[in-house]
């Protein structure tokens, strides 16, 4: 069967092994057949309700394999589902509503009151059964359904305080995983531990590699992440044999010498990417595991996923870096010069940029945002031809893998997150009695210290309203107030006196 | 006890340490704030804590903390 489009993937599996286990976590196991059912229930509903089609459908609830049952039901009516997330503060959320304006939200019983300020058409998950699919009417809907239509919305830090949304085709996923799994070590025996959220484009692996091979999905409660041997039992009692995390969930593990207790004995692969993987964490792991396959990978959400990845094969020196390597088939990468020229010769600095299927549609609802980062391809001047310019910069090593320096702008990696500073910065100078606020990232500890003037604020005090608006992993790991904030001629912030400031306090 | 509820204070400024006893169990420390944590602590206090000692009894107050950061500077 030709795949076309992501629905196709449930429906393949749910044919093949309808009994297998697809997603589970400690309440819920669903098979693929299951899923399907449920997912065929929910669109129905949709369907009739709604009456829409090619419309945005919030999915606002707590990870769970209902949640995925959620993305198929949203799918198999015809429309494009975002993964809302729940512990996002009100003024953040207001701002992710406004700029989605969804047909429809999807939620759980613990969120309906909220989701129900955003929107009149509310869906209890809870109400969905594996009973009553009207598949007359799912497949109407689906056979308008083309595969350069939106699959989802993935929500990101903004520059200017409003979130942005990558939107993605159901063409780009599909060229993403396909490409993926037939390179990385991953088959119908494999069983996937997910840590990434689902708001993240790191659990897009999890999630469809898991159902384009056929395997099977544990999702880690959260808690665990917190006690490394519940960790580790995690990984043992479920046999995981898979595992995608951002370096900070496996630096829990380094960090507190967890291999000396247990070491997962069915883990067979390890995939990590969206920060740097600190080198001492990686050596601890690739020592104390010598048959698991260590596989870091690279890219944006604004490309579906990932772009590159490399096989690591040795210990490396605390001084390397580890390279982000080559891209997948039928993906373009390649860095610019500042002039726009094309490099290729080794140990240059350039910015990545993207071209290929992998691309996203754009930027939901921000048609200047996506012309200022979807581009024409400056090396084609012949006809249309989209790039994505990632403002990472990067070199190519003596073995033509590409390595990765540092970002050309603002953006940063805390904890795994990808943040803009200067959506923290608006958010605090948007509070009455904040004068200026400015970030910094110490990449070293990572942490980010904020500074800012202020005649009726205090450091906890800003802090606590900045916990109100802002996603946890925004929040500065330290605020100072300054009597004044250290500026440059040009009236902009002299972030390396800042810089400076913090090292030497 | 003054450095330690420094390393605190820094991770998360607007907790009251003296009467908080649900670190972990309330969710106020995330992962990601534990991992740090814990980092600090060994940097800061030289000493080695372990997976087994990484358990919440050990982690949701300040005085626990400093108890077990107490038994690990004798050894």
């Amino acid at each position: 069967m030709v795949q076309r489009t992501v629905v196709d993937y449930l429906r393949a599996a749910a044919a093949e092994c309808p009994d297998k286990c697809a997603y589970f976590d400690a309440t819920v196991r669903l098979s693929y057949g299951k899923l399907d059912r449920i997912a065929g229930n929910i669109a129905t509903r949709l369907i009739r309700e709604l009456q829409v089609s090619g419309r945005p459908v919030a999915v606002y609830m707590d990870k769970s394999p209902m949640t995925i049952a959620g993305f198929f039901g949203v799918m198999y009516s015809g429309n494009f589902y975002s993964p809302i997330d729940t512990s996002m503060p009100e003024y953040r959320l207001a701002l992710v509503m406004e700029n989605l304006k969804p047909v429809g939200i999807l939620t759980d019983a613990s969120h309906y009151d909220m989701a129900r300020t955003y929107c009149k058409q509310v869906f209890l998950i809870e109400e969905f059964t594996d009973e009553e699919a009207d598949d007359k009417l799912i497949e109407e809907q689906l056979s308008h359904m083309l595969d350069t239509d939106p699959l989802y919305v993935l929500y990101t830090s903004g520059s200017t305080g409003v979130p942005k949304g990558v939107v993605v085709s159901h063409a780009s996923l599909i060229d993403y995983i396909d490409e993926f799994c037939a390179v990385i070590p991953i088959g119908k025996d494999d069983v996937v531990a997910n840590q990434a959220p689902f708001y993240f484009d790191a659990s897009l692996i999890d999630i469809y590699c898991t159902l384009h091979e056929k395997a099977t999905m544990g999702i880690v409660p959260l808690a665990d992440f917190s006690v490394p041997l519940k960790l580790l039992n995690y990984l043992e009692d479920n046999h995981i044999t898979f595992i995608r995390w951002v370096p900070s969930a496996l630096k829990m593990i380094s960090t507190l010498k967890g291999f000396r207790t247990l070491k997962p004995s069915a883990l067979k692969t390890v995939v990590f990417g969206a920060e740097a993987m600190p080198v001492k964490c990686y050596n601890y792991w690739y020592e104390n595991l010598p048959d698991v396959t260590f596989i870091q990978i690279y890219g944006p959400t604004e490309i579906t996923g990932v772009c590159t990845y490399y096989v690591c094969d040795r210990v490396y020196d605390e001084s390397e870096t580890i390279p982000i390597g080559k891209p997948f088939h039928n993906t373009s990468v390649f860095l610019l010069d500042e002039d726009n020229k094309k490099i290729s010769r080794r140990d240059v600095t350039g910015e990545i940029c993207v071209k290929g299927t992998c691309l996203a549609l754009g930027y939901y609802n921000a048609p200047e945002k996506t012309s200022e980062f979807f581009v024409q391809n400056p090396l084609n001047p012949y006809y249309p031809e989209r790039i994505y310019r990632t403002g990472d910069l990067a070199r190519y090593d003596e073995n033509g893998d590409l390595v990765f320096i540092s970002r050309k702008d603002y953006q940063i990696k805390h904890m795994g997150h990808r943040i803009e500073l200067g959506e923290i910065e608006a958010t605090a100078a948007f509070l009455p009695g904040i004068k200026n606020a400015y970030c910094i990232h110490d990449a070293k500890t990572d942490k980010i210290i904020m500074y800012y003037e202020s005649e009726s604020y205090d450091d906890a005090k800003l802090t606590e309203d900045l916990k109100k608006r802002l996603v946890r992993y925004m929040v500065p790991n330290e605020v100072h107030r300054l009597e004044e904030i250290p500026m440059l001629k040009n009236g902009k912030v002299d972030r390396m006196k800042l810089k400076e400031m913090h090292a030497n306090s | 006890m003054e450095e330690l509820r420094e390393i605190l204070t820094q991770i998360h400024p607007e907790v009251d340490y003296d009467t908080e006893t649900g670190l972990i169990d309330h969710r106020i420390f995330d992962s990601f704030d534990v991992i740090t944590l814990v980092g600090e602590l060994m940097d800061n206090f030289d000493v080695e804590i372990t997976a087994e000692q990484m358990v919440p009894n050990n982690f949701n107050s300040m005085q626990s903390i400093w108890k077990l950061l107490e038994e690990l500077m004798e050894e």
